[in-house]
This record gives structure tokens, sequence and C-alpha cells, in this order.
């Protein structure tokens, strides 16, 4: 399962099956961050499973819908709480991201994941997505930006020229004071 | 060696990149090491503003105006401090816009234009040299 592209936010509503119309059945509810309602689905399923005694083919899915953003101009930092396998076993880690919304950060993780720690998106299990209040911030490139006046230049500015030719005797311009 | 062009609440960027390029905005905040969140009102009637998203700082061109605003200012607040600093009269005179304009205008340009141009440019080195020619050679 590829985790392509912004992930979204869905909450995801299943529950058993009942046998009949008198037996009362638990509703299960899970908020999954998927790239679209089919994966999301999915997801749930494989959760659920784990958890419960339950499956896709005597369960049913009542409800998929997206979660957005209440406040998507607002910066916001993000304490991520996951699991993921490695190659000699399974860890808990907590990371954090200053972004926007919670499905930007989370897609932020796992693709951090895969650059730190190789981590495939199916080996990742995000357990909690949390707004972390800046004085409760703990990772350093996220307290860094705790500054109302922040005022920093742009050095070694490495501008993407399309069409810089393959061989040149000049030497690109970085510096943009 | 000392910069000048800082990226600050309230410094001016054009935009290089994207649905809204050529067009001017202001940092309202910074989001992280790679995005800032960025707004701008409107400049000429009928071209519509920046709306309040995040941008990458590859995407803008930091310029030597700022304008004074707090962080994460709302959207009535900027542009009042945008119009007391006047950035949009600025801009418009500004050497860097008036070669954007001219370089799209050329972009423009069907055959015939570029004809005429070219008939232009002829005259016009005609008329220099015609200047040079009698000038005593160094």
């Amino acid at each position: 399962m590829k985790f392509r592209g912004n992930l979204r936010q869905y909450e995801v509503i299943g529950r058993k099956v009942p046998k009949d119309k008198s037996e009362v059945v638990p509703l299960y509810k899970m908020k999954i961050f998927a790239p679209d309602d089919i994966v999301a689905k999915s997801r749930f399923w494989y959760f659920i499973k784990k958890m419960k005694k339950v499956k896709r083919s005597n369960g049913e899915i009542i409800n998929v819908r997206e979660l957005y953003e209440k406040r998507p101009l607002k910066i916001k930092n993000f304490g991520v709480w996951l699991r993921y396998d490695s190659r000699s076993g399974t860890h808990n880690m907590y990371k954090e991201y200053r972004d926007l919304t919670t499905s930007g950060a989370v897609t932020s993780c796992y693709r951090e994941m895969g650059a730190r720690h190789r981590a495939r998106a199916h080996n990742i299990t995000i357990l909690r997505v949390a707004e972390v209040k800046p004085a409760d911030c703990r990772r350093p490139h996220v307290l860094q930006f705790r500054d109302s006046h922040i005022r920093f230049p742009l050095p070694h500015r490495v501008v993407g020229n399309w069409n810089r030719p393959r061989f040149t005797t000049k030497r690109p311009r970085t510096l943009y004071k | 060696m000392v910069f000048e062009l800082y990226v600050e609440i309230g410094r001016v960027a054009l935009i290089k990149c994207g649905p809204n390029k050529g067009k001017i905005c202001a940092i309202i905040d910074v989001i992280d090491q790679n995005r800032a969140l960025v707004e701008g009102p409107s400049i000429k009637d009928g071209v519509i503003g920046v709306p309040r998203q995040s941008m990458r700082f590859k995407h803008l061109q930091l310029l030597p105006y700022t304008i004074k605003i707090c962080h994460t200012t709302r959207t009535k607040k900027l542009t009042a401090a945008w119009e007391k600093s006047e950035i949009s009269k600025k801009w418009m005179e500004s050497a860097i816009s008036k070669k954007l304009i001219a370089s799209e205008r050329r972009k423009g340009l069907n055959d015939f234009d570029r004809f005429k141009l070219m008939k232009a440019k002829q005259k016009r080195q005609r008329m220099i040299r015609m200047c040079m020619g009698p000038m005593p050679k160094k």
C-alpha cells in the first residue's frame, strides 16, 4: 500500500453485522490517515481486526467521512506519537512538526520516517496526533521557530533554473542580498 | 558579508512559481525552515491579491520592502499597513516590476510584432552608427 501524495484524515465508523434485529452491536470509530477513503477503510479493518473480534467479512462500515482542519491558516505545533517496525524490532517514537494541518504534519512524518529510518508506510502506526502548545514543545527544530520576532536571511540560495545549460563557464549566483 | 534581505514578519516578497506567479505578498509568519505564511492584497484593479497560504521560500524572491505588522495579523490590518507603507506604489515604480512587465510583453508578441521590433531595432542601430561613424577613433 502506497501512501502517495498528501494524506487526509478520515473518521471511519464500523461494526460487526448483527445476527438479527434485536442484537445490539457496539460501534467502533477510528481516526485514520490515508491518501483516500478506500485506503482509509482498508486500514480501519486492519486495525479493528487486531483489536476486536470483527473482520471485513462479518462487519460493515457505517460511515466514512473526511475530517477537515478547523483552522487551516493557523500555524500549529503537532506532536506525533507513532510505532514502527525497524529491521530488528518494533519501537515507539515521538516526533514534532510545525504545520498548518494535522494531515500535513502526518504526511511529513511518513516522509521523514521513510527518509531517516527507511520505515515503509505499512510498518508505521500513528498512535496519536495532537496539537502541542509552544511551551510544551520538546524538539529543537520546532523550538527554534518559537519566536514572534523571527528573522533570518536566506544564505546560499540555490535557485532552480531549469533553462541553465549543461556546460557553462559561469558559476551560479547564490548570493541574493 | 552582511545580508540586507531577511525573512521577517512583514517582509514583502515576489512570488516566482505557481498560480500566483508575478504577484507580491507579505510574509506574515514563518512555518518552518522551508515555508512561510504569506498574504498579499490586490495591487491593481481586476487582479486578485494573494490569498493567505503557505509558500515555500524557494518560490519567493525577497524584496527590499517591509511593512510593520505583528505575526499572523488579520487581513484588514495587513492591508492597512500595506497601504500606509505604499508598497503597491513602490513596487510599480521599481525596476524589477518594470522588467517583469516588459518581459511579459515580449513573450506575448506575435510574428508581426516581432518583425516590427526587428525593424525598430535596426533603425535605432543605424541612427547610433551614423553618429559614431564620423567620430574620431581613439
